[in-house]
């Protein structure tokens, strides 16, 4: 079956440089110093990741998290409570918007 | 679970291992071991020095763990006489190697473990013992091994692949995380892993699964933390090691689909710097028959010494010996991945 996603793509990550070289160096090189030890840990910046490749719904870092995360000695349940806190930012940021409808709706109604 | 051996699975059969272990060179495209030495100029990869006597005294274990690379498990009977242990100990006489490394199975299963350590120790060699922890609690003819390993300064290194039962318990058996957990409280009663002591309890850390480890450090404390703060234990150091894909690994990485994939992961994370440091350069491996070997994976596969050099513990030569070639084949990358991996961690520090 095909789909929009191919997962041996995640292998080809580094030829985006095919097609513009000088920004995808430093693409690479600033993503390297973002996740590298500094004042969180790497382990914490890899939960991190995960949480967000799930708000921003990307199935290649879920891959790619998933593993480092494990990788880094994370539990399951670890890595589901950071899953939790991208779910809980995604619908909680849904509903703070509630606050805008209801403002809007008492404004409307008697 | 039983074993592979006795499943009669046909990755039992070393030869149909490593007709895998190439197959996979020739499907994937992965470049072959030998070839990756080549390129970077390390082929032949030769011995340094013969500094560790590594002794497995046997395939008996009271455990069945899923990644085993010995496939040891209580159905496995294969053990090392105490004739062949005799010549291991004139070895350790006389060829001023300081360090007997004793494992398994499970050493302690042996009938002859503790003469062996026993006599070891009166050698003035250093003794490891590689202790799987449940055999401690495993009857009550063990429960005084941390007396007796107290007695003898055996040093020790038990893996626990993880900090939680879960996880631990899928790659080990049911009950095994806390078992082990009991067993290091017996073995930190009598003064294991308290630095003051001067008796060493080191963990060992390996992926649950067909991933690789990163960072043994910060794993260290992890470990540490946890196990302290949860269950009032210590321990002295954490070696993170990588699974090799050979024996119940290699059946589980094939069985999961994870076969190539994990290969693939190994290449890529081939690492020039761990090359120095392998176990291989400085560690003959005794197998309970007392065929030699250049580690215990090699042993597992039935890849002996090479053919210039006497095969057997009763014509050890270290002339001969310590500036060997060592035999290699594709499961070597699991050593040479990332910070590598050896029976003390990783390797690149």
């Amino acid at each position: 079956m095909k789909t929009y996603y191919n997962p041996d793509d995640l292998k080809k990550f580094g030829d985006i440089a095919d097609f513009d070289k000088p920004l995808a160096d430093q693409f690479f090189r600033w993503y390297g110093d973002v996740f590298s030890e500094g004042a969180l840990t790497a382990r914490e910046k890899s939960l991190i990741a995960l949480a967000v490749a799930h708000a921003v719904q990307c199935p290649y870092c879920i891959e790619a998290y998933t593993e480092d995360t494990l990788a880094k000695g994370c539990s399951e349940e670890q890595m589901m409570e950071a899953v939790h806190v991208a779910a809980a930012i995604r619908g909680g940021s849904s509903l703070v918007h509630a606050t805008q409808m209801m403002n809007k709706a008492k404004a409307l109604t008697m | 679970m039983k074993s592979l051996l006795a499943q009669h699975h046909e990755l039992s059969d070393s030869g149909r291992q490593l007709q895998l272990l190439d197959n996979v060179v020739y499907a994937s495209g992965i470049t072959s071991f030998r070839q990756k030495l080549d390129t970077l100029g390390f082929y032949p990869l030769k011995s340094t020095a013969v500094e560790i006597l590594q002794v497995n005294i046997g395939k008996m274990c009271n455990q069945t763990c899923r990644h085993c690379h010995v496939d040891a498990g209580p159905d496995r009977r294969e053990i090392m006489t105490r004739e062949t242990m005799e010549q291991c100990l004139q070895v350790l006489q006389t060829s001023a190697i300081p360090i007997v490394d004793i494992t398994g199975g499970a050493p302690e299963m042996n009938p002859h473990f503790r003469w062996f350590v026993e006599q070891c120790s009166s050698l003035g060699v250093k003794v490891m013992n590689r202790c799987n922890l449940t055999i401690i609690l495993a009857n009550k003819n063990y429960h005084d091994l941390p007396e007796f390993f107290a007695r003898h300064k055996v040093e020790l290194v038990s893996s626990l692949p993880f900090y939680n039962a879960d996880r631990t318990d899928r790659q080990r058996g049911e009950g095994v995380f806390d078992t082990s957990v009991k067993a290091i409280q017996m073995l930190n009663a009598v003064g294991y892993g308290k630095e003051e002591s001067g008796l060493i309890l080191n963990l060992v850390y390996n992926p649950g699964g067909a991933f690789l480890s990163t960072g043994q450090q910060v794993l260290e404390s992890q470990f540490k933390k946890v196990l302290h703060d949860q269950y009032a234990v210590v321990f002295n150091n954490l070696f993170t090691i990588t699974n090799m894909p050979i024996s119940r690994f290699l059946d589980y990485l094939v069985s999961s689909g994870n076969y190539e994939s994990y290969m693939e992961k190994l290449q890529a994370a081939f690492n020039p710097a761990t090359i120095n440091g392998l176990m291989c350069r400085n560690t003959i491996s005794v197998g309970w028959d007392g065929h030699l070997y250049d580690c215990d994976f090699n042993q597992m596969l039935d890849l002996k010494i090479g053919s210039n050099h006497a095969h057997h513990i009763s014509h050890f030569n270290m002339t001969d010996l310590k500036h060997r070639e060592i035999i290699i084949s594709q499961h070597c990358y699991g050593c040479t991945a990332g910070a590598g991996s050896s029976c003390g961690g990783e390797v690149v520090k």
